[in-house]
């Protein structure tokens, strides 16, 4: 059971979140949609990373506060590197 | 709202004033329920001065902005939902007046206000084994240390979605939608089969 610090609420379990898959995909502009192959199409609707390793992902406090937020993850350890608000860039966790 | 004589509590069926007539005399835990309390939903931004002056105006206490508090003054508590989400507590049978002042109070500002006292009812939890029963079945810390009278967490209590309000040392109220009343009820029947408890009617 992972322990999950919202950025609102602090620690909570996991049971009080939902999964919102993987952050940070941007919906092609309009201009784009314009243009786009169905093999674009499709590598934005469907293909994500699935890494063994650290995961950005995005995830619901849906028993508590209902906020959205980011989180990054390692896919192996389950370690929760760093929890941070929607609309924030992707860390660069080499520097840390 | 319903008619007032039309008006039945969530856990009526349970017959709780014949129950408690019953009940032992040396409990360590009661339970009860607090019905048809209102219930007003509140959205707005607290980082807008109008917006806590307007709360403060109607109900004389300090919007909770802080995570996981309460406020009261006088019949009102306040409970902090999320970061633009509040609830305004009041006895039974005000909501309707309540709402009408908040959004009246609110006119101009970028907020919402909707009654959902009827969504919910409260069980009410106390006595010197209240912490322990709750930690049976919600993975909250409720250690002193960590979570005492003032605050309150949205949670689940039993797979039950709740919102558990710590009003003194060894009292809680549990929010619970009341079509999950019954299931927690019932809940609480098992629990409180390890614990010397007394049903409450007030």
């Amino acid at each position: 059971m992972l322990l999950i610090s919202c950025p609102y609420c602090g620690p909570r379990d996991e049971h009080e979140f939902s999964y919102g898959h993987e952050a940070h995909i941007a919906r092609p502009t309009l201009e784009q949609q314009q243009t786009m192959s169905d093999a674009e199409w499709a590598d934005y609707l469907f293909m994500r990373k699935n890494p063994k390793g650290v995961h950005f992902e995005r995830w619901v406090h849906s028993r508590g506060c209902r906020q959205w937020f980011n989180v990054a993850r390692h896919t192996v350890t389950h370690e929760i590197i760093k929890v941070y608000p929607m609309g924030e860039p992707a860390p660069n966790l080499e520097q840390k | 709202m319903p008619e007032a004589y039309n008006r039945r509590s969530a856990l009526q069926h349970f017959g709780l004033k014949a129950a408690a007539a019953q009940s032992p005399a040396d409990a360590r835990v009661f339970i009860g329920e607090a019905a048809h309390r209102a219930i007003v939903n509140v959205r707005g931004n607290p980082g807008d001065p109008a917006f806590l002056q307007a709360v403060k105006a109607v109900t004389g206490a300090d919007l909770p902005v802080k995570p996981n508090t309460t406020s009261q003054a006088g019949e009102f508590r306040l409970l902090w939902l999320g970061p633009t989400e509040y609830w305004v507590t009041a006895p039974a049978g005000s909501e309707e007046k309540l709402a009408a002042e908040l959004r009246q109070a609110f006119t101009g500002q970028h907020a919402a206000v909707i009654d959902v006292s009827e969504s919910r009812t409260i069980i009410t939890l106390s006595g010197p084994d209240a912490r322990e029963v709750l930690a049976r079945g919600c993975s909250l810390d409720l250690h002193p240390r960590v979570f005492g009278p003032g605050q309150c967490a949205q949670t689940g209590l039993a797979k039950a979605n709740v919102l558990i309000d710590q009003r003194d040392a060894t009292s809680y109220d549990i929010y619970v939608l009341k079509s999950f009343s019954d299931y927690l009820w019932q809940w609480f029947g098992l629990v409180h089969r390890d614990f010397t408890a007394a049903i409450r009617a007030d």
